[in-house]
């Protein structure tokens, strides 16, 4: 049955543009965010294609390798590999406490001003550019190092091969310890705002049932902002994975495996850095590829693991993100 | 003007009074043994559970309670109701002085649970004792099995006895066994909203709490949610002295033995429950039930 009102409705046919403005936004942001897909894939793709002589020439064997030798041309992978996990490893093993208890004291304990003053100290310490770290290092942290810290290790644990060998100031443990300053400020910032981010009805139900301060933020708010600090972590062991600069100042530039922590030793990011501009061969600067292709892939592997262990600890219902 | 024995002397409702109930056994003039031959086993004065006397709060400068005399009956519902930002929660949440976790607060005045002042004692074994039920339910985010047993756990209750037995019988308590006994491994998030207060109640019931404040438990819920959490509170007052904040008059008609009626940081007038609603004393507490304002 046609109501009046259906018949004088106006046509609005007559006024309506070609492309709506709508369509036209959706269009431009698919656009910018192809763009992110493109430049991942272009990256690979070169990536690849670099490094193919390399991969047709050693295969798998690249990545067994610890066999590093411009001037026979052979090249293996494994003690970037092993320097850039085992730096990694130690900053997290570091920073990884020290940044989790100062978020506890910045989001539970400080009063709000000193809290955020001291955040915002810390975000300055996230932009101090990683040259400038570097530099502390070599002046300040190795000899450091090399003077006090390692011999007294050598002194209580000098048994073990892991702090076994001369006091050279740079290598793997520098190195951590440098990466250790480097994450530590994401640790604490990203943690701090995860922390923040628990009701204070949790925090509250738990002291309402005679748990104490300290009981209510290890046992009730720690586990539900634990998808937050996970995330901290993966973010500090990203940029963990991926320093260059302050690591090639410390490290040592020792293309090998050694068990002591104290030893020289390479990472992939810094042997990328130092060794570019003279790869002089075809074979030389593919291999350099290759392991940029290592470091891309690692990062992404890893990155992967940590989705993963989000979506099974979301699975689980113990907390929502 | 009636002469109702629950009705204040003309003096107390001057403006500057100091705001203070009745003292509850004035309430319950039946409660008290008229005779010596009474014989009847109800006849025993009421005992007040937990008194405040002269309380006042801060928030900052901001002084949010101002002078509050309160007498709890023991094993009664008393309702606290009153107008959005009157005081009603900040009162409530002195009593287990959770108040006192928030930056900047001062608390003056004595409260006092079974006659001794809980500000003297350990703060955690006056949370033991007294429970919290909150506005919005905040189970953590655990199975439900692990919510229960979180407060027996730190308070050391669980020592010889039977865990299992501890959850089914909070959980029974807080009417919730007969839906959650085939999923307490599960999270505490699978059940539904009225489903999860109740848990947060049997969570608070499971350290054997002498009081139980609930903060507006049912703001949160639907009608039959509603309903079944005011049965549950009916049928609880056997076992504990209940303190219920809510802006619900109908529910605090429903569940209170008692009602106090807060406005502006003041408790205005606490007296039987049909009293307030039926006969109150005060203009102020009139109006607000009559819906002229509030």
């Amino acid at each position: 049955m046609a109501t009046p009102a259906a018949v004088v409705r106006p046509t609005r046919t007559l006024r309506k543009p070609l492309i709506s403005g709508d369509e036209l936004a959706k269009a431009f942001t698919f656009f910018f965010a192809a763009l992110i897909i493109v430049v991942t894939f272009a990256l690979v793709w070169q990536l690849w294609i670099g490094s193919s002589p390399a991969k047709e020439k050693f295969g798998f064997r690249f990545l067994t390798s610890s066999l590093w030798n411009p001037v026979t041309d052979e090249y293996g992978a494994l003690p970037f590999i092993y320097g850039t996990l085992l730096t990694s490893f130690l900053a997290l093993l570091i920073s990884v406490p020290l940044g989790v208890g100062a978020a506890i004291y910045l989001s539970e304990l400080a009063s709000p001003r000193l809290s955020n003053t001291l955040t915002f100290l810390v975000e300055l310490l996230a932009a101090v550019p990683s040259v400038i770290f570097g530099l502390i290092a070599i002046f300040s942290l190795v000899p450091l190092m090399r003077d006090y810290i390692e011999p007294a290790l050598q002194n209580a644990f000098g048994s073990t091969p892991l702090f076994s060998g001369p006091a050279f100031g740079v290598g793997y443990l520098t190195a951590g310890m440098i990466l250790a300053v480097m994450t530590f400020p994401f640790i604490i910032s990203v943690s701090r705002e995860a922390l923040m981010a628990v009701p204070r009805e949790q925090r509250e139900a738990a002291l309402a049932l005679g748990a104490t301060k300290w009981e209510s933020t290890w046992q009730i708010v720690l586990p539900f902002a634990k998808l937050g600090i996970l995330g901290s972590v993966f973010l500090g062991l990203a940029r963990a994975l991926g320093e260059t600069m302050a690591v090639t100042m410390v490290i040592g530039n020792d293309p090998a495996i050694h068990a002591s922590l104290l030893a020289p030793g390479y990472t992939i990011a810094a042997v990328i850095a130092n060794e570019f501009t003279e790869a002089s061969g075809k074979m030389y600067s593919s291999a350099l590829v290759e392991l940029g292709l290592v470091l891309f892939a690692l990062t992404m592997l890893i990155n992967g693991v940590a989705q993963l262990m989000i979506v099974l600890t979301t699975k689980k219902g113990s907390a929502k993100a | 003007m009636s002469t109702s024995p629950y009705m204040l002397p003309e003096k107390a409702r001057h403006q500057d009074a100091p705001s203070h109930g009745l003292s509850i056994n004035d309430m319950f003039p039946t409660a008290i043994p008229h005779s010596a031959g009474a014989t009847t086993a109800v006849l025993q004065p009421l005992t007040a559970k937990m008194k405040t006397e002269h309380v006042n709060f801060y928030y900052g400068k901001f002084q949010a309670l101002h002078d509050i005399s309160l007498e709890f009956a023991s094993n009664k519902v008393t309702a606290l109701i009153g107008p959005s930002g009157c005081g009603k929660s900040t009162f409530l949440r002195t009593l287990n002085r959770i108040n006192e976790t928030l930056r900047d607060t001062r608390l003056e005045g004595s409260i006092t649970l079974d006659g001794e002042n809980i500000l003297d004692k350990d703060v955690t074994e006056i949370r033991r004792r007294i429970g919290m039920v909150f506005q919005r339910p905040n189970p953590f985010p655990k199975s439900i099995y692990d919510n229960i047993i979180y407060g027996p756990k730190i308070n050391g209750m669980l020592k010889g006895k039977n865990a299992a037995e501890i959850v089914e019988k909070s959980l029974r308590r807080a009417a919730l066994w007969d839906e959650a006994k085939d999923k307490l491994h599960e999270s505490a998030y699978a059940l539904s909203g009225g489903q999860q207060q109740r848990l947060c109640i049997a969570r608070a019931l499971a350290v054997d709490p002498e009081m139980l404040l609930l903060d507006e438990p049912c703001s949160a819920l639907d009608p039959i949610a509603t309903a079944k959490i005011e049965d549950l509170l009916v049928g609880l007052k056997s076992q504990c002295t209940i303190v219920i904040v809510t802006h619900n008059m109908q529910q605090a008609a429903r569940v209170a033995d008692t009602t106090g009626f807060f406005l502006l940081g003041r408790l205005i007038e606490h007296a039987k429950t049909d009293i307030i609603f039926k006969n109150p004393s005060k203009k102020e507490t009139e109006d607000y039930i009559t819906g002229r304002f509030g």
